[in-house]
């Protein structure tokens, strides 16, 4: 195979409709006689629901359908949302009910539908469904969650422990007891919203006559749906299909079933039907999961030079009101964080609480974003302490490539053992820093101190588990038009998956990249499936594609071999046509393959060559790829006003092999986007009663174009040994490390005033306090 | 008092239309249009995705009521390429990566297409600045001014051409 | 988020419009939409009848003599280009450059802003600034409200149900003043946590005899400083005087809500009323010669 594709920039074969306003999102899809939904959702953070009237609401103009909990099936009433990923560590595996009959925990739950004509006329009548609630008090902190006198979030338990477990390995107390240096410190994190610009929306469709459901979702898994309506709903696999199409972003929170996903195709079966729910951003702001809120509470042991002995502590996180993704989140966070370093002994304790604000859910970095920060903050302390240069305390510390693959002594949420397959980590960071120009920064930072500017570099290194399992499939198919057609258990968010995985075929069929047609995101194209998260397709899809369509070459080329009677290592695949190397030059094209084996009678297939073009692969990783990064960033920070500019980025980055490096640095420049927001813009607020404030785009702020520079991406590429393309995933090293980095750079600008970043977001109100308050106590002095 | 007849143009195409006064024109063109390129983001006026162009200025389409377009010319991301083909804008967006999930983008097209008239030499400062009120979540924004800067001289020269 | 049902109505002259004000119950004026329509769109205003005067003549356009009187349909973006009002008043097209984008200040009128009185828009700072007389009318007749009687409360102007703003002149300064206008945001064109307009003209004798400062988002409505101002008169707005007058704006009241607390707003007016006062200072022409 001659490698064409893998690692061009080809240009995305999803952007021609996407430029001409042809793209098929779900509330583009129309239906004929599509009804329209609005839900009526909880104004309190936690409430018990002493009554609801929906007559008033019945009899509005336009109304078809408004249920209640009680109007849900008797089957499904008292049902809740299934829990994907069960664990022991759980103790109260609670998830949301569809809709909500006795007791509302967080403000923004629904408690009942209206379905009507237009949107607007389901708006109108939602707002005379009279609920009468009983509030309850509501805890909002977790940081409160665990206290005795704190209310409890649910009230179907004793307390607000949602789970708890420890992960650990060598000797702690040893590694402790013989430290030169030990640093202690407390971060905290606040919570964001993944806020891709489309919201969620859902479209379902019943047929009486076939007893089926067709159901249209903004999601990232639609596999995942199926399998919750296949167990609310208790009907066969066969008559669900769940399609996500176009969907206007993801980063997390469109990976979870959510109410309205079981609620919407159950009305569209009662009013027989089509029935479509278009999340508007205020419900999105409240009623779709976030992410980051935790507490931790760690130590760093060090030896005199600087070398980590141990690192231990506790980690608080916030599930918020259920635990829809169980506790994969924290427990990513719990085992990210001994990081790219050596840590010889680790003792993490980690409570998970409820609080009353919608789910936390893994959100672009998915819990690693928190881990990194703790990790690296402590290590900018102990450089300041050991007064070692930040980069060289990393430098004493990162794993070496000798040492590859290297066992951290931990459990990863596969149930692996947390083992890094490959990477280079001093050399990543020496790229970066190299990049960066690390060395020269004092001068820079001198000559705008002479114009009254404060300049700071930060940096930050981590280490991903990308491409979870358990698996993928895909389909290649050869089409009687002689186009090739992957069918994937993929859904996409805008990654260009299909772009990708069409390079990865077309290097195997020896055609064009738009001579292969790529479907994702339906279950009908492979029975079973996962999705797009934990930046896993790439491995799953991209290696079941690789395999499934070097499979299908092989028997166009035997085919090719027996017609054109020649050797099979003879039949060379290229331009759209099984050849015969040399210059004898015997051919045939697939169109006349795929002619001679749709079932002619007179045409016999080669002895041994099973009928069907098409071949069927499902990858399973032994376990995850790990990817890698370094990050360093600029900042100007006015110490007056506490507003931050990030004025330089630069990533240097290893996700294995590249297969479109247009698409991997797009990948990369978006993730330190969502990092910038997380870092220094954006904070999901909620008043002391639970209320969240911030549910408009003009209060939770999204940066702009001119909060984020242009990225600077180097890469490093050390191939996977664990799958066979070498990959790994690409889609959140931009964001992970980069509050972590920015940090550290906002403290560096800030060092004039002694002022310690321990939380995030760094808004400016903080940073310009902790700045007014450090020069008071120096005043003061 | 119930439905309003309207006539407008969109890209070209006359329509005349009754439309509830509460229907804002993005809603009109998605629903009763059917031209569904432009997208509601936040419906609030601060995302941009539905921006588009009304009389030639580029508007929010979320905060203008589908009765107040009576009489107008409206351009949508559908009217953007011609029969020759996408425009440079639009070529350009695909050559540097600057869309990714592709819901900004129709937004993010009709604003450039006034701001580069407005600036057919625009600098990256004043993109940057001017485009702060497009949001977008995927791509960082990069890619996007990459585009604008290499399609600015190609539509000036269009322009030139077409005088 | 779909608006409330209501009626639409479309007056073509300002007699129509005003009768619609006067016989309509529950209506509300439609100039640029900017403000209106989002409140809408959320449910937070319910309105039933919407008269929208985007066609009514005679109501945009920007006169100069003594004082600016500008039209209250006059479009952000026609205010924000105008030539001769940028020369005579720089300060408001430095204001206008913070005023949202380019999609809201093609639609955004100085009525419409003037009349939704968001407490941190910066037309609305600019109009206390420059001692703005806001014009109106009703069937009644017309009627001059002083920008200093205008605010009744939270984005409550004084406005009868059936009075309707027509223009608003403002007083500026004389030529050669320095002016500022300054604001903390993010990002570029949201609405201010706090902005801090000024004007400062100065004697023949290099001493100030007109100083007006504006704080913007401390509280309900734009605060003049008028404690600064009185400081200022009769100095070389020296650093000593333009510290003194900017502890003067860390003093005042102010707001807290989901952007801001109040320790941080009286922060930030402190050291934009710094910044926007040494700026001002270096632009005024008589302040330059001293």
């Amino acid at each position: 195979m001659t490698t064409r594709f893998f690692g061009a920039p080809v240009q995305r074969v999803e952007d021609e409709a996407l430029i001409t306003g042809a793209g098929r999102f779900t509330d583009d899809i129309k239906l004929k006689e599509t009804l329209s939904a609005a839900f009526v959702r909880s104004p309190f953070a936690h409430a018990r629901i002493v009554a609801i009237d929906a007559s008033a609401a019945k009899e509005m103009p336009g109304v078809h359908l408004v249920l209640t909990a009680a109007d849900l099936p008797d089957a499904w009433r008292d049902k809740r949302l299934p829990l994907d990923v069960p664990a022991p560590a759980i103790r109260h595996p609670l998830t949301q009910f569809a809709l909500a009959a006795e007791e509302v925990c967080f403000c923004g739950e629904a408690v009942a539908v209206v379905v009507a004509d237009t949107r607007a006329l389901a708006e109108d009548a939602a707002e005379q469904v009279m609920v009468e609630y009983d509030p309850l008090p509501a805890v909002v902190d977790c940081r409160e969650a665990l206290s005795p006198e704190s209310p409890l979030a649910q009230a179907s338990t004793g307390d607000n422990l949602a789970a708890k477990w420890t992960n650990e390995y060598g000797d702690i107390e040893r590694a402790f007891a013989g430290a030169a240096h030990v640093i202690a410190e407390e971060y905290f994190q606040h919570r964001g919203t993944g806020c891709p610009l489309e919201p969620r929306g859902v479209l379902a469709q019943y047929d009486r006559a076939a007893d089926s459901f067709t159901v249209w979702s903004a999601t990232q898994a639609p596999h995942g749906i199926k399998r919750a309506l296949v167990e609310m709903f208790d009907i066969a696999d066969t008559q669900v299909r769940v399609i996500a199409p176009d969907v206007g972003g993801g980063f997390g929170p469109k990976l979870l079933t959510y109410p309205e996903e079981i609620v919407i195709p159950h009305c569209a079966q009662v009013l027989g039907r089509p029935v479509k729910w278009i999340e508007d951003r205020r419900e999105h702001m409240m009623a779709t999961a976030q992410e980051r809120d935790q507490l931790w509470s760690v130590k760093l042991a060090l030896d005199a030079e600087g070398r980590i002995l141990g690192l231990r502590g506790t980690l608080l996180h916030d599930t918020g009101a259920f635990v829809p993704w169980g506790i994969i989140m924290p427990y990513i966070s719990a085992t990210t964080f001994p990081g790219p370093y050596v840590v010889p002994a680790f003792k993490l304790d980690t409570s998970v609480v409820f609080t009353n604000k919608i789910s936390t859910s893994p959100m672009r970095g998915a819990g690693r974003p928190q881990a990194v920060f703790a990790i690296e903050r402590l290590l900018d302390r102990a450089a300041r302490q050991l007064g070692l240069d930040r980069a060289e305390i990393r430098r004493r510390n990162l794993i070496p490539t000798e040492a590859m693959p290297y066992k951290v002594g931990l459990i990863y949420r596969d149930g692996q053992p947390l083992t890094y397959d490959s990477g280079d980590y001093p050399k990543c960071q020496q790229m970066a820093l190299d990049t960066a120009g690390w060395d020269g920064f004092e001068a820079r930072r001198a000559a705008a101190r002479a114009q009254g500017r404060h300049l700071g570099i930060g940096l930050a290194n981590y280490v991903e588990g990308t491409g979870l399992g358990p698996f993928e499939g895909a389909t290649a198919r050869l089409l009687p038009s002689g186009r090739i057609l992957l069918r994937t258990g993929a859904a996409s968010q805008g990654q260009g998956h299909r772009t990708v995985l069409a390079q990865i075929a077309a290097d195997a069929f020896g055609v064009a990249v738009d001579e292969v047609d790529v479907e994702v995101g339906d279950t009908a194209s492979v029975s079973v499936g996962v999705g797009a998260f934990a930046s896993r397709l790439m491995v799953n899809a991209g290696s079941a594609v690789g395999t499934s369509s070097q499979q299908l070459a092989l028997k166009l080329r035997h085919i090719a071999a027996a017609v054109l009677d020649a050797r099979l290592e003879d039949i060379e695949l290229s331009g759209g046509a099984a050849r015969v190397m040399g210059t004898q030059g015997g051919q045939i094209t697939f169109r006349e393959i795929a002619k001679m084996s749709s079932g002619r009678p007179g045409f016999s297939l080669p002895k041994g060559i099973e009928p069907g073009l098409e071949a069927t692969y499902y990858f399973a990783p032994p376990q995850a790829a790990y990817s890698n990064g370094s990050h360093v960033a600029e900042v100007e920070v006015d110490p007056q006003t506490g507003l931050v500019k990030v004025t330089r980025y630069v990533v240097a980055h290893d996700c294995g092999r590249v297969i479109n490096p247009l698409l991997v640095d797009g990948q990369i420049q978006g993730g330190v986007a969502h990092g910038i927001g997380n870092a220094i813009l954006e904070r999901m607020r909620y008043d002391e009663a639970g209320n969240p404030q911030t549910t408009s785009l003009a209060d939770y702020l999204l940066p702009d174009a001119g909060n984020v520079p242009d990225v600077e991406i180097v890469h490093m590429e050390s191939p996977s040994p664990l799958n066979p393309l070498g990959v790994k995933g690409a889609g959140e090293g931009g964001t992970i490390p980069a509050a972590a980095a920015i940090a550290s750079a906002i403290e560096d600008a800030l060092s004039p005033f002694g002022v310690k970043i321990l939380d995030a977001p760094m808004l400016p109100e903080t940073i310009a306090m902790l700045v007014k308050d450090a020069q008071a106590r120096k005043d003061a002095r | 008092m119930s439905a309003v007849s309207i006539r407008v143009t969109v890209n070209g195409t006359p329509y005349e239309r009754q439309v509830e006064p509460r229907t804002h024109l993005a809603d009109f063109l998605r629903h009763d249009l059917g031209l569904t390129g432009t997208h509601l983001g936040c419906e609030h006026g601060v995302c941009g995705a539905c921006s588009l162009l009304v009389d030639g200025r580029a508007v929010r389409g979320c905060l203008m009521l589908a009765v107040q377009a009576d009489g107008a010319e409206v351009v949508t991301v559908e009217g953007l390429a011609s029969a020759a083909g996408l425009s440079p804008l639009q070529e350009a967006f695909r050559e540097f990566h600057a869309l990714q999930c592709g819901f900004c983008t129709p937004g993010m097209l009709t604003t450039l297409v006034q701001l580069l008239e407005d600036h057919p030499e625009p600098t990256e400062a004043m993109l940057r600045e001017e485009l702060s009120g497009n949001l977008c979540r995927c791509t960082g924004y990069a890619g996007i001014i990459r585009a604008a800067l290499k399609a600015a001289p190609l539509m000036k020269a269009q322009k030139e051409t077409a005088a | 988020m779909k608006a409330s049902r209501f009626d639409y109505h479309r007056p073509a002259t300002r007699a129509e419009a005003l009768d619609m004000l006067q016989t309509l119950e529950g209506a509300k004026i439609l100039a640029g939409g900017q403000s209106l329509v989002p409140m809408l769109n959320m449910r937070y205003a319910f309105v039933d009848h919407v008269v929208d005067i985007n066609r009514v003549d005679g109501l945009s356009g920007i006169e100069i003599g003594g004082n600016v009187r500008i039209g209250a349909m006059t479009r952000q973006r026609h205010i924000l280009a105008d030539p001769a009002l940028k020369a005579r008043l720089p300060v408001v097209a430095a204001a206008l450059g913070f005023v949202g984008h380019l999609h809201t200040r093609n639609r955004g009128t100085i009525g419409g802003s003037l009349g939704h009185m968001d407490p941190a828009a910066e037309l609305f700072g600019i109009a206390t600034l420059l001692d703005a007389t806001i014009h109106v009318e009703s069937k009644r007749g017309p009627r001059a409200v002083a920008i200093a009687d205008y605010p009744q409360g939270y984005m409550t102007p004084n406005l009868d149900p059936d009075e309707m703003i027509v223009g608003i002149s403002l007083a500026p300064p004389a030529e050669g003043h320095g002016w500022s206008f300054i604001e903390f945001a993010q990002r570029h064109g949201d609405f201010a946590v706090v902005a801090v307009g000024t004007t400062l003209a100065f004697d023949a004798a290099g001493k100030v005899n007109d100083a007006r400062i504006v704080l913007c988002g401390m509280g309900i409505a734009p605060l003049r400083l008028a404690a600064g101002e009185a400081l200022l008169m009769g100095t070389a707005a020296e650093p000593a005087a333009i510290a003194a007058a900017a502890d003067l704006a860390t003093r005042q009241d102010a707001m807290s809500d989901a952007l801001a607390s109040e320790r941080y707003r009286r922060h930030l007016a402190g050291v934009l009323t710094h910044r926007a006062l040494t700026e001002a200072r270096a632009r005024a022409s008589h302040g330059k010669v001293q």
